[in-house]
């Protein structure tokens, strides 16, 4: 009876797991960038970010189509609107990671202050959140969704640890300033994204209970 | 604000002959609020609707039981059916303007109802003209064939005409259904601007007019009211399946 709708619906589940997947690429190879000083690696970065943009762009109109000829209503009103909010904290998921890949560039010619280890376990956690929201969103499902809100809280964790080692750090030789204030930014845009992962999430038990979870 | 309950349906059951048309309705409808009832063909909405002005008395084996009460008063036991439709106007799917001039529809119901004077006539017929929207269209030719009106003008034609006798509820039967989409505009601007001073049903297939003009919504399926409520809830996150799978169009 409403064929042609249910695979709009089903597309636009495809273009959000696809954009998804653009943005669980762009986080890993940015810290990978990083690691690895690696410039081809934030080249790719920057490639990523203009496909994730043009992403956005198509299902915002695929977004806006559908409510114009379908007027959805209910759960599919929620679906609809929740994928319009989704992209825009996705597309800062992306500006976020190209942030990282442009510190990577600047760093790539100096010896690290230290090893870096939670940096990586920062982007690790991020992408996994990332990737379980959007399948939360696709398969509707409130229990995965909400055990990515609470997986912030790692990421979190993980900043705070960062910090304390960087102010050590600074502690030890205050010629490690500059390059401590470099990394720990790149510690910030991760937990900025561990929040809008978080966002994605929330959206998700939005469109399935119709309910703003409360914190 | 709270509105007080304008009618009040109590466990009403409606036959026809051996259909069970209506089961089990209980509802109370707010007084200067709209009302919406939605469901699929045959569903009962419209033998609801019907019923609230007794017009299902003249069908042949019509069987009500149950209460329907205006203001307190249960309208099949203590309500003379002449004195209930005054109070209680009814606007129809198809306009049907009475093959008179523009005034004399409007001035039928008062003119029904005793009122004589030419200036009080004309006073009514300007007053409800000017309610329905329509008085700037009009008033160079109210002498003129209501017939000759395009179909949007006579549908508030006819929701002028159930003003006249100044009722207090309009109860509208898919008013808009065969208007186009200016004069579906026009006709829903009316509704709600006129809901400071009555209350208003209407039953309608454009689930989109229900969203747009009520205040609460209720959707019926096989004779039941399966849900009640206030339309943006209902459409947004309705509480029975059965209704999100009727407004999502998944069947009906």
């Amino acid at each position: 009876m409403r064929n042609k709708f249910d695979t709009e619906l089903e597309n636009l589940n495809l273009e959000l797991i696809k954009m998804g997947s653009l943005i669980e690429n762009s986080i890993e190879t940015s810290a990978r960038a990083l690691i690895n000083q690696d410039l081809e690696l934030v080249q790719k970065v920057n490639e990523f970010e203009v496909e994730i943009d043009e992403m956005e762009k198509t299902i915002e109109s695929h977004c806006l189509k559908l409510l114009l000829q379908q007027q959805p209503v209910a759960s599919d009103l929620r679906l609809i609107s929740t994928a319009l909010k989704m992209i825009t904290d996705m597309e800062r998921i992306g500006d976020n990671a190209e942030d990282i890949a442009e510190i990577a560039r600047y760093l790539v010619n100096q010896k690290y202050i230290k090893d870096l280890v939670h940096i990586p376990q920062m982007a690790d956690a991020t992408i996994s959140m990332v990737k379980r929201a959007i399948d939360a969103y696709v398969s509707k499902d409130k229990e995965l969704a909400l055990q990515v809100c609470k997986d912030d809280d790692i990421v979190d964790d993980l900043f705070q640890l960062v910090k304390k080692e960087l102010i050590e750090k600074i502690q030890e030789n205050t010629e490690n300033g500059e390059q401590a204030i470099d990394l720990l930014m790149v510690a910030k845009y991760l937990e900025r994204i561990g929040d809008h992962a978080e966002n994605l999430a929330e959206w998700v038990i939005f469109s399935i209970t119709g309910q703003h979870k409360t914190k | 604000m709270i509105n007080n309950d304008k009618i009040k349906i109590e466990n009403v059951n409606l036959y026809y002959g051996e259909f069970h048309a209506l089961k089990n309705i209980n509802m109370n409808v707010k007084e200067k609020e709209i009302t919406a009832f939605i469901g699929p063909s045959g569903c009962g909405k419209s033998t609801l609707l019907k019923s609230l002005n007794r017009m299902n008395d003249l069908i042949e084996g019509v069987k009500i039981n149950g209460k329907m009460l205006l203001d307190g008063i249960d309208i099949y036991k203590d309500m003379d059916p002449t004195m209930l439709r005054k109070r209680v106007g009814m606007v129809f799917q198809k306009p049907n303007p009475f093959p008179m001039s523009i005034y004399e529809n409007v001035a039928y119901g008062p003119k029904t109802h005793g009122v004589k004077s030419k200036s009080k006539l004309d006073e009514i017929v300007e007053q409800s003209l000017r309610s329905a929207a329509m008085w700037d269209e009009v008033k160079d030719r109210l002498k003129k064939s209501a017939l000759g009106l395009s179909g949007g003008q006579q549908q508030r034609l006819c929701i002028a005409r159930a003003f006249s006798v100044n009722p207090e509820v309009i109860l509208l039967d898919e008013p808009t259904s065969a208007l186009d989409p200016i004069s579906t505009m026009k006709i829903e601007d009316l509704l709600v601007d006129i809901k400071k001073n009555y209350t208003i049903i209407i039953v309608t297939h454009n689930m989109q007019q229900a969203t747009r003009i009520s205040d609460k919504t209720g959707f019926f399926l096989h004779g039941e009211v399966v849900e009640f409520d206030e339309t943006e809830k209902l459409f947004s996150m309705p509480k029975n399946k059965k209704t999100e799978d009727y407004i999502t169009g998944r069947f009906g």
